[in-house]
């Protein structure tokens, strides 16, 4: 009978002790499609090609984005902006700007080797899609708005500092 | 009964494609399709496939914060026999790519694949002589989950992609895309086009 209390008993009480003091932790599950947990800050995901304020775009075609880009998914085509047909405030404008978002690794060096602050990743996470095709993203797809406030143009570390 | 008629077109003189499945209407076994897509999709059994560092995140979605239990995941199965949804987590390399391939074969019908990471997907920044440049050159993915690696949500958002296309799907469709696949050797997406947005 002890043999059977402490071989058997015993540890099932053990393990549902545990069971029941951890039964009144706070939960750390996130409840995602419901609830989606705050990214941290300095997350990076989906780029947009942002716009100034006068609506021009800020991307001058200059293919500074694909020059560092480690896993050669940008591709740009500028064009010369003329008075009829002007995109951005420079000499030329990108006429077609893709990103191949299977390929990306989102390392953010797009952002940072561009000189206008047009190419930001924010933080739209929801990227999954069934083909191929879907992830060549045009111009027209990164230039949609971001859905939030922050359409500023990224500032760099260095200039954070300084403004301290 | 309801009636499945199935033409093979030969569009490029060497690629059969299958064209306008059509498929007679059936009250009862209408029913029956989605009965049976809920349960296939709310079930889904994971074969654990982790190749590279994808597969830390792909256990960071399993654990306690993440959950995907909540998806009827519960279960991540180390043997093909039992498993429904592949996740191909990280880079896939070309010694590595028949060993996928045949783990793929061994899984029972119905299958699903999940490409996680860039690198699985495209082969991501490894564009050289070592890796698979995308893993549906070996077997055909469903879901690419682009990231590097994918944070767990964004591997769950592409879970629920999944599930939104088993249940969307017919519950037989799989064995159209199976024999195309077998009849020309791998999937092409034109195929896959013409089957899925039937």
């Amino acid at each position: 009978m002890s043999g059977f209390i402490n071989s058997v008993a015993k540890p099932i009480m053990a393990g549902f002790g545990i069971t029941g003091k951890r039964l009144g932790r706070p939960k750390v599950t996130v409840f995602y499609p419901e609830e989606k947990r705050e990214q941290f800050a300095r997350t990076r995901w989906r780029h947009f090609l942002t716009r100034y304020d006068s609506g021009l775009e800020r991307c001058i075609g200059c293919s500074l984005c694909a020059g560092a880009c480690p896993a050669r998914c940008i591709y740009v085509e500028a064009a010369e902006n003329t008075d009829q047909e002007r995109y951005s405030p420079g000499e030329r404008y990108a006429v077609r700007y893709e990103i191949n978002m299977i390929r990306c690794i989102f390392c953010g060096y797009c952002q940072e080797a561009c000189p206008t602050g047009a190419i930001v990743l924010r933080k739209n996470f929801e990227l999954a899609d069934y083909k191929r095709e879907a992830f060549i993203y045009t111009k027209e797809r990164l230039l949609e708005k971001y859905p939030g406030e922050a359409d500023a143009p990224w500032i760099g570390e260095y200039e954070i500092v300084k403004q301290k | 009964m309801p009636k499945r008629v199935e033409t093979l077109v030969l569009h490029d003189s060497s690629t059969p494609v299958f064209d306008g499945i059509e498929k007679g209407g059936n009250v009862v076994l209408t029913s029956l399709d989605v009965l049976v897509n809920q349960a296939r999709a709310n079930s889904l059994w994971p074969l654990t496939f982790g190749l590279a560092c994808c597969a830390i995140e792909m256990m960071g979605m399993v654990a306690s914060r993440f959950d995907v239990a909540r998806f009827g995941m519960e279960r991540f199965s180390a043997t093909p026999r039992q498993a429904d949804v592949m996740i191909i987590a990280g880079r896939l390399s070309k010694k590595m790519a028949p060993v996928l391939r045949q783990i793929y074969d061994q899984m029972p019908e119905p299958k699903w694949v999940i490409s996680m990471g860039a690198c699985a997907s495209s082969g991501g920044v490894y564009n050289n002589y070592a890796i698979v440049q995308g893993a549906d050159q070996v077997v055909p993915v469903d879901v690419y989950v682009p990231g590097c690696p994918p944070s767990p949500d964004a591997l769950i958002y592409g879970i629920l992609k999944l599930q939104e296309k088993i249940k969307r799907g017919r519950s037989g469709s799989f064995k159209e895309l199976r024999l195309a696949e077998s009849l020309t050797g791998a999937r092409t997406n034109e195929q896959v086009n013409t089957l899925v947005d039937a």
